[in-house]
């Protein structure tokens, strides 16, 4: 019965645009194109002041997606990040702040500003992944209500008004640029490694794959999925922290605009909405590209609401993208 | 009707139909009978437009038919009832009988919920099924089920019903219902094709008999021409060593004297509704099988040794440790392995590579603490090795998606990966392990598993082919209604007692509460 199910594809001779699909490195070849496309038409596109801009408007968000490719590949989707985001902010700048904040003027306020940050975004994640894992709900179900419950808590409990007033130590870490790289580097680089090369990361992509054939191979995939969520809720702590900074600000309504480009750029890098795929690389790629567009659009001084539309397409390709390659296997 | 004229079919260079040629005369019923692995599926899959004939033709009601696929089957009027059934469960009756033809209102894409109604009810009155039509699927019994299916048969108008063993899932009362929708469906001019083992049932629903052997016509002719001995006669005489590798009879009975220790035992291990009091051991380096009719309990009895069902009474050792309240996890690290019954669904990650399939049992043992970064190189050589020792086909690369591969390279993965879990060889449950693969892979597996089994293994093989089980085991049990029934030792294996044992109707699985 079975004969015919199982079909040989043939030893493939594939033709130059379907490698191209295939290819790791379609997004980055995008990128490049992109950029030598428009630098000329596009004035100070390619000076030194704009691309430092580039790169630190691009941190924060690649934190943010490197969550956001863990929850991925596990066969999720965090739509709370945004709100963990904000969450966080409040909270570090609640701790911190030099004139309302609980521990204001003390030496600790900056490192116990940044424990508490870490502290919610994984409480956070916890939260999500014990739903989706013990209650068995849909991870979309579960993220949008987070996002929705913590996005008002947020804004309930600042009464909607920022906190600033931050110590420059804080300030520093999103603010100065060579800082945020610094401390981007090594967090990309460990997330990296442990997506490629540990047991953990091993089972993230084969429970994104099959969470059946996973469980009976010995996975213990609801730890995994919690796992994921809870990696997720950290590296969006960390991504409030550089957001904060950046703004010298703790503000409830942070980063209330930023999910499609989190979700966006992920999938744009090539990790699959149905699970099993995705790399932090493949991610790097996707924030640079979706930047880039962002970046160059507001250059040529185009409305926000066409960059929508422009960026709203893209990731809609990218969608395409994933869902043709796993047709074309 | 319908004639098959020298039709021949190879899978890898195992001939599985050679020149079968014979007729299905109109408004006739014909019994095919033959042992499994005769060539009857593969007849009826190239019947039904699955799999394309290597030569030979049939004609359709004089017409030269070649079908492409199955909707063209369907199209030319020929409809098969499995054992597994292709209903929607979640839909109504009438809804899966109209599935393709809802009749609407006028022109409008609205369905004529009356129409519906009443049309399926029609369908219903003539296969006896008395239900009202906007009942679930899913909320009738496997025999009621089947004439749904029938029904549907008959509303795409089919000309040609073939039967498949539709009574292995079915009560002694639901059969005898089926059988007499088909005498009625017989009275109506419809043709039918009926596959069975049940001998005696082919010959009382037959008019004619075809008995096939090894991919050949054994044997041909009207139903007065047969009895039971003499179609068991015409099936029977296969080479068995063709298929099953021999094993040394030294390591096949070591002898009361020296009884091997006893890797796993059950002791009463019962769920309601599922299975009641099972027991037995499994002794290192034996080959324990478990046959039985689909729904007897075998699956669902492997799921509770792996622990991934529920037990509500009793104990499982394995290796003399009590395992029953222990996770799945805990079970494959004290030496448990579970292949399952569905390879894409719980065996594979289809997406992933072969190596990926390979090492995901084996992840742990090759990391270094803490974080668990793995040992690459070590990894690779173990996959590698047991790669080979499978005798995977070499074309397939190791970073290939396993859903490239074929059927049997599939199943050798899953038990690839499985042999590297068990570094010491520990007790391997194999449920339905060649379901679905091509003669030569069989073969292959086999020696795998008694391979497996020579080196200290225990192995727990569930198959609902008896010449399997019969081919490969030391020992049987046989499963009826959630109990074990009956238990035969090698060589004293009897096929007609197996059978009747596996029919046996019994109690039910467990008393209602």
């Amino acid at each position: 019965m079975t004969a015919a199910a199982t079909t040989h594809p043939q030893p493939e001779a594939a033709s130059l645009p379907v490698r191209l699909l295939r290819s790791e490195h379609l997004v980055l070849l995008l990128s490049a194109l992109y950029f030598l496309a428009l630098a000329p038409f596009t004035p100070g596109f390619a000076s030194v002041g704009n691309l430092g801009n580039l790169l630190s408007t691009l941190l924060p968000l690649f934190v943010a997606a490197m969550g956001q490719t863990v929850v991925l590949i596990v066969g999720g989707i965090d739509l709370s990040a945004t709100s963990i985001i904000a969450l966080c902010s409040i909270t570090g700048a609640a701790v911190a702040s030099g004139d309302q904040g609980w521990l204001a003027g003390s030496p600790l306020a900056v490192p116990a500003a940044l424990a508490a940050m870490l502290a919610v975004g994984g409480l956070v994640g916890l939260f999500n992944g014990l739903a989706i894992t013990r209650f068995r709900m849909p991870p979309f179900i579960v993220t949008l209500t987070t996002m929705m419950f913590f996005s008002g808590l947020a804004i309930w409990l600042t009464r909607s008004r920022n906190i600033g007033q931050l110590p420059a130590a804080f300030n520093a870490l999103g603010g100065k640029t060579w800082l945020t790289l610094l401390l981007c580097l090594p967090l990309a680089a460990g997330a990296h490694f442990m997506l490629s090369r540990s047991v953990w990361g091993r089972w993230l992509y084969a429970t994104g794959h099959n969470p059946r054939a996973a469980l009976v191979s010995g996975v213990p995939v609801a730890g995994v999925v919690v796992s994921a969520y809870v990696v997720a809720g950290l590296l969006a702590a960390v991504a409030a922290v550089l957001y904060t900074g950046q703004a010298e600000s703790g503000s409830p309504v942070l980063a209330q605009r930023l999910l499609l480009d989190i979700v966006g750029a992920t999938v744009i890098g090539g990790a699959s909405l149905f699970g099993g795929r995705g790399r932090i690389l493949w991610t790097l790629c996707g924030v640079v590209f979706l930047k880039l567009i962002d970046n160059s659009l507001n250059l040529l001084d185009l409305s926000h609401f066409t960059i929508m539309m422009v960026k709203g397409g893209v990731i809609l390709l990218a969608a395409m993208l994933d869902a043709l390659r796993r047709r074309l296997g | 009707m319908l004639e098959f004229d020298a039709i021949s079919k190879s899978f890898a260079h195992v001939r599985v139909l050679r020149d079968v040629s014979f007729a299905v005369r109109p408004g006739r019923t014909l019994g095919l009978v033959g042992e499994n692995g005769a060539g009857k599926s593969t007849l009826m899959n190239i019947l039904g437009g699955n799999v394309p004939p290597d030569s030979g033709r049939m004609r359709l009601q004089g017409q030269p038919y070649a079908p492409r696929g199955p909707l063209e089957a369907a199209r030319r009027g020929i409809a098969f009832i499995h054992q597994e059934l292709n209903l929607f469960p979640n839909l109504s009756i009438e809804e899966n009988l109209f599935l393709t033809a809802f009749p609407r209102v006028g022109a409008l894409p609205i369905i004529h919920r009356r129409a519906l109604r009443e049309r399926a009810a029609a369908l219903l009155e003539q296969v006896g099924l008395n239900q009202p039509p906007g009942t679930a699927v899913e909320r009738l019994p496997a025999g009621e089920r089947q004439l749904v299916e029938i029904a549907k048969a008959l509303s795409l108008e089919a000309r040609l019903i073939i039967f498949d063993e539709p009574t292995t899932s079915l009560s002694a009362p639901e059969a005898g219902r089926l059988f007499g929708l088909m005498e009625r469906l017989r009275q109506r001019g419809l043709s039918m094709i009926y596959i069975s083992h049940t001998l005696a049932d082919v010959l009382r629903l037959s008019d004619d008999i075809v008995v096939l052997r090894d991919g050949e016509v054994a044997g041909a002719g009207p139903r007065e021409a047969f009895s039971v001995e003499r179609l068991i006669s015409l099936m029977v005489g296969r080479h068995l060593s063709q298929l099953y590798p021999a094993r040394k009879p030294a390591e096949r009975s070591a002898g009361p004297g020296a009884a091997p220790p006893v890797r796993l035992e059950v002791r009463g291990v019962t769920q309601p509704g599922v299975v009641r009091d099972i027991r037995f051991a499994l002794r290192r380096g034996e080959v324990l099988g478990l046959a039985g009719l689909m729904g007897a309990g075998r699956s669902e009895l492997a799921r509770i040794l792996f622990g991934l069902d529920p037990c509500a009474r009793g104990q499982i050792l394995l290796d003399g440790r009590p395992i029953q309240r222990e996770s799945p996890r805990r079970r494959i690290r004290r030496g448990l392995a579970f292949l399952t019954e569905d390879r894409r669904d719980e065996g594979l990650c289809l997406e992933a590579s072969v190596s990926d399939n390979i090492a995901l049992v084996s992840l742990e043992r090759h990391a270094r603490p803490p974080l668990g970064l793995l040992d690459f190189d070590r990894l690779r050589r173990a996959v590698s090795g047991v790669r080979a020792a499978v005798r995977l086909t070499p074309t397939a690369r190791e970073e290939a998606p396993v859903k490239t591969l074929s059927g049997g390279n599939q199943q050798k993965v899953v038990l690839a990966k499985w042999l590297l879990a068990m570094a010491d060889p520990g007790v391997l449950i194999l449920d339905e392990p060649t379901r679905g693969i091509d003669v030569g892979a069989r073969h292959d597996l086999y020696q795998l598993i008694l391979e497996a089994a020579d080196r200290g293994a225990g192995v727990l093989a569930i198959s609902s082919e008896l010449e399997e089980l019969l081919g490969i085991c030391d020992r049987i049990l046989v499963m009826s209604r959630g109990e074990i029934k009956d238990e035969l030792t090698q060589p004293l294996f009897d096929r007609e007692r197996i059978l009747r044992a596996a029919l046996a109707g019994g109690p039910a699985a467990a008393p209602l509460p």
